[in-house]
């Protein structure tokens, strides 16, 4: 019931709405109640409303509003990029992204591998019956 | 970040007579939505100030002021003088925000909401940024905390653009963070 991910100084966010979606930023202050100020390796620090924003669970460690290098650098050192595309929520978008640029040949060699990782499948589910029956 | 209202540096003067060569130069610094509104607001303070209007004097520059920085976090605090439904009055408030012209329509949306008081009957005294120690007001004090943390507690999931937004859905929300 407590909460889990709070906003705080470090906290890495992803976009959910508006120019920069999908993309991760991390707080790096906060103005006032609804808006923080937001930053990335590739955007100009800006400020950005917490609608647009859904907290994860990674956290740098930084002091308030860093510059950039250092901002980089911890990045690096909590080794943001390697946390988030291991953890499940970042795999799915990961998962998503490559569905979602998929040409016709791609999606005719998913159809076959599927067909084949199936029939695998029912092989082996016959020779379980078999056993058992 | 687009805001509504600009910020304009304008500068004028009344015409030329026989009797006064050089007239004094009057500058101003002003909000407007754009340069025609800014001229239009200079002359209607400098008619209250001086004995010029607009039909004898002259405009001698129009620039726009813009942030200088506008990723830094400021503690702004605006005086303002605004006409009510019974009289006027003066008020001091405070914001934090980038940059002044963010916390300018800040405060116009704010008289608005709180004060019923439309955009023409506001007029700007002054503004100031404000070292987070003078600050008065304590909304804008309780983020003056470097270790601030809080959790967001209402969570609204919505579509990621408007065209995918539907009136329908298939299920309740869940609003929990």
């Amino acid at each position: 019931m407590p909460f889990k991910r709070y906003v705080e100084v470090g906290r890495v966010a992803l976009v959910n709405y508006g120019k920069d979606y999908g993309k991760l930023v991390v707080i790096v202050d906060v103005i006032d109640q609804n808006r923080a100020l937001v930053d990335a390796p590739d955007m100009v620090r800006g400020q950005m409303n917490f609608k647009r924003l859904t907290l994860t669970d990674i956290k740098i460690e930084i002091k308030r509003v860093p510059n950039k290098k250092t901002l980089i650098a911890a990045l690096e050192a909590g080794d943001v990029k390697n946390k988030w595309e291991n953890s499940s929520w970042g795999r799915k978008l990961i998962v998503q992204k490559k569905r979602a640029s998929l040409n016709d040949f791609d999606r005719f060699k998913i159809m076959l591998a599927k067909i084949k990782k199936a029939g695998v499948v029912r092989q082996e589910l016959a020779k379980l019956k078999k056993e058992t029956a | 970040m687009s805001y509504k209202f600009h910020q304009f540096q304008v500068v004028g003067r009344a015409l030329p007579t026989e009797s006064d060569e050089h007239p004094k130069i009057y500058r101003m610094k002003l909000w407007a939505t754009n340069e025609v509104r800014a001229k239009s607001k200079f002359w209607y303070y400098l008619r209250k100030l001086k004995k010029v209007k607009k039909s004898n004097g002259q405009m001698l520059a129009i620039n726009e002021i813009f942030e200088k920085n506008p990723t830094t976090i400021k503690n702004y605090g605006i005086w303002l003088r605004y006409q009510s439904r019974t009289g006027y009055h003066n008020m001091y408030k405070e914001y934090r925000d980038t940059t002044l012209n963010g916390s300018i329509e800040q405060m116009y949306t704010e008289m608005a909401s709180r004060h019923r008081v439309r955009h023409h009957c506001i007029q700007v005294i002054k503004t100031a940024t404000i070292p987070a120690k003078l600050c008065k007001r304590e909304s804008t004090k309780q983020f003056h905390n470097s270790k601030i943390k809080f959790p967001l507690v209402f969570k609204k999931v919505r579509p990621p653009t408007r065209k995918l937004k539907t009136t329908y859905k298939a299920s309740r929300p869940n609003l929990f963070v």
